[in-house]
């Protein structure tokens, strides 16, 4: 890896040896972030471990929707699947007695935008009366390192308003991580709950299953909101949200296969994903790559403070564009591709590589973003503020100062970076 | 003295004859680490290093004295690999291994209630007694002289950046606890065991968005701890955690801020820095004053 690029030629260098080992690197950690899922998904999970659910079918069209609706024979709801919460109140969740008004429904749906997420596929699903809502979840409860089941027989609202306008209404029942849910820790939550005499048993059961669904599939939360007892007594799941554990994926291959989220090529959150990069777009003007997550949130307080004293004019003063974590042993490829990334996105004015060396060697991240640069070429045309401390600091500032690039600046200290980071992004208004 | 670690301390790594484990047997050697031996079943009678590799846990502490056993096994047997330490009695097992199933470290923590091993991690750097003895991967030679400063913190990158800051007065012990959902020992941990060692002066804690450790802490600071304690929490200008689930919030019964933290471990007496560096100059003005 020691060969570097001279700048003069960075817009007119090819690959070398180097770049073309570092793209064929890997890097070697898997995005691991909690995956939440859709209805759908959530309910066909719930099918698999046998929880009760409606009769439905998920469609990307409006032809396809009419036929499902003809299919099931019965008024329909037509439900918009994004992983969004209010779907209702946008007008993605329709009633449509008749086939014809689930035609129509559903290309309308398609069409919407909720929060953001643009409407791909809608759940066509039994329209069935309700007589009442209930709310069962299991999840991890990591302030005691344990589980916990969570019921109530006032479903329906959001939990967290429950929660904080009637706790006495949501029973919350600690579930040991060895022994599980078994029937009478399932009766426990169904009688700590007050669930009545005529649907206790269907509930053990659900509770029993839902536990399967948890530990089978390896989830962090799974939630039915509601559940509903039908006019005929029976007590089905209408609603489910369901966390599966990022860290899980390699025992669950199939599921995170099925369910991997289609991103858009263009859209730099859908590009660093691609890369196994752990990126958030911000809504600020400062350029953040760092390794391990606790230094970048501090680098992004560090840049707030520092952009305070920055105006962009109109009262705005600067601030962190994105987070990038680029972990606690970045290989310099992964500098690159974050880099890559950074320097794309139109809101940065300047970028602040904030590395401290622990198992990362300070040469290697100067080494990632001289061969970033170079591969870049003319369109890497922001100021680059880079702090480096560590692991082999001084051969990793030789190197930086050795290639001189007219962009990069080196400053020793966290806060003095934040500092000329914000002063770069402020003064190219 | 220090805590949970000291130059007395034998320690054996599991996983030894990885790549990641013999580069970090290498160097906690090289830091003056007592590494006794390692263990994989299907490598026993080997050595690495001249470090003998032992078929089982159980047979390591036999044959070693080993009493802290640090963890590089991949995350697919990283659940059988604590369990068998636990099994065998280890008083104190350091998982480093990253992405852990959750499910599994929930497993193993539930398991390890009333036996003789504490857990540090997983996902974490594990803790060094600097001039003394160090049992994972926080590189030595970043704050390399024993000092009187005790230091507990969720992040890695963040525990190196404090240690630099803070390299000329040095340190009794600094842990990495991990910053996964569901870890073995917790900052109140750390927070009891240096109030409870003499060498330890003064305390620096980190803590970082999510959950609701710091805030407990906090109350464990106003029940128990006299010491000076200097904290830092990273992510205030963070934007709302998008793994932080509705039902999480409302089990931990706080927002998981960074703000509410702060405001916590302040009403407990902590000191609280605004940055990493602002945070290093609070200890240096305590450490002054002592």
């Amino acid at each position: 890896m020691g060969q570097v690029t001279p700048w003069k030629r960075a817009g007119a260098v090819r690959e070398g040896a180097v770049v073309r080992w570092l793209r064929s690197r890997k890097r070697p950690e898997a995005d691991r972030t909690p995956v939440d899922l859709m209805e759908y998904q959530a309910k066909e999970l719930f099918a698999k471990h046998g929880v009760p659910v409606f009769d439905g079918e998920t469609v990307d069209n409006a032809a396809d929707a009419r036929a499902a609706a003809e299919r099931i024979g019965k008024p329909v709801m037509v439900k918009a699947q994004v992983k969004a919460g209010g779907r209702g109140k946008a007008g993605g969740v329709k009633y449509c007695p008749t086939a014809d008004e689930a035609e129509a429904r559903a290309a309308d749906i398609l069409q919407l935008t909720i929060k953001d997420l643009p409407v791909r596929k809608v759940l066509v699903t039994e329209a069935s009366d309700i007589d009442k809502e209930y709310y069962v979840s299991f999840l991890l409860d990591r302030a005691n390192r344990t589980y916990l089941a969570m019921a109530s027989v006032e479903g329906g609202m959001e939990i967290e308003e429950l929660a904080v306008e009637r706790p006495e209404a949501l029973a919350k029942v600690p579930v040991d991580a060895i022994v599980g849910c078994d029937a009478a820790k399932a009766a426990e939550i169904a009688d700590a709950a007050g669930f009545p005499a005529d649907v206790r048993d269907q509930v053990i059961d659900v509770l029993q299953k839902l536990w399967v669904v948890f530990v089978e599939e390896e989830c962090t939360l799974v939630e039915v909101n509601p559940l509903v007892r039908t006019p005929e007594g029976q007590v089905l799941a209408l609603d489910g949200k369901v966390t599966l554990d990022g860290n899980a994926e390699f025992r669950h291959a199939d599921v995170f296969t099925a369910y991997a989220d289609v991103v858009a090529e263009d859209d730099l959150e859908g590009r660093a994903k691609a890369k196994n990069l752990n990126y958030v777009k911000l809504d600020g003007q400062v350029g953040i790559i760092g390794n391990g997550a606790g230094l970048v949130m501090s680098t992004l307080d560090v840049v707030a403070y520092a952009g305070e004293a920055y105006s962009l004019g109109g009262g705005r003063t600067v601030k962190p564009a994105n987070f990038l974590d680029i972990g606690g042993g970045a290989s310099a490829q992964v500098m690159a591709d974050g880099l890559e990334i950074i320097l794309s996105d139109p809101d940065v004015r300047s970028v602040f590589v904030n590395v401290f060396g622990g198992i990362t060697s300070c040469d290697a991240v100067a080494d990632g973003i001289v061969q970033a640069l170079a591969m870049l070429g003319d369109s890497a045309s922001k100021p680059l503020v880079v702090r480096l401390d560590g692991n082999n600091v001084e051969e990793g500032r030789r190197i930086l100062a050795a290639a001189a690039h007219p962009l990069v600046t080196v400053v020793d200290t966290m806060d003095g970076a934040a500092d000329k980071a914000a002063e770069l992004a402020g003064a190219s208004t | 003295m220090a805590i949970f670690l000291t130059g007395q301390s034998k320690v054996i790594v599991q996983g030894i004859t990885g790549a990641e484990g013999t580069k970090h047997t290498r160097r906690m050697v090289a830091s003056g680490t007592q590494v006794v031996g390692g263990v994989n079943p299907r490598k026993a009678g080997e050595t690495v290093d001249g470090i003998p590799v032992f078929a089982t846990v159980a047979q390591a502490m036999t044959a070693t004295g080993a009493d802290v056993s640090v963890v590089f096994v991949p995350p697919a047997f990283a659940k059988a690999a604590v369990v068998e330490a636990i099994d065998a009695q280890m008083p104190l097992v350091v998982v480093i291994t990253e992405g852990i199933p959750v499910q599994d470290s929930a497993w193993f923590w539930q398991y390890s209630q009333g036996t003789k091993t504490r857990i540090i991690g997983p996902n974490c750097p594990g803790l060094i007694s600097p001039g003394a003895s160090n049992a994972g991967i926080i590189l030595a030679s970043i704050a390399p002289i024993p000092g009187k400063i005790g230091l507990v913190s969720k992040s890695g990158t963040l525990t190196y950046q404090m240690m630099y800051e803070l390299r000329e007065y040095g340190f009794t012990t600094a842990v990495g606890i991990g910053g996964d959902p569901v870890i073995g020992t917790t900052h109140i941990d750390c927070l009891e065991a240096f109030e409870a060692d003499p060498e330890t002066v003064a305390i620096v804690m980190i803590g970082e968005i999510g959950g609701d450790a710091e805030e407990r802490a906090a109350d464990y600071i106003t029940a128990h701890v006299t010491k000076p304690v200097v904290g830092y929490v990273a992510g205030f200008t963070a934007p709302e955690g998008k793994t932080m689930g509705h039902a999480g919030a409302i089990v931990s019964g706080s927002s998981g801020t960074a703000q509410a933290k702060q405001e916590a471990l302040e009403a407990a007496g902590v000191k609280v820095g605004k940055t990493p560096s602002a945070t290093a100059e609070l200890m240096r003005e305590v450490m002054r004053s002592l």
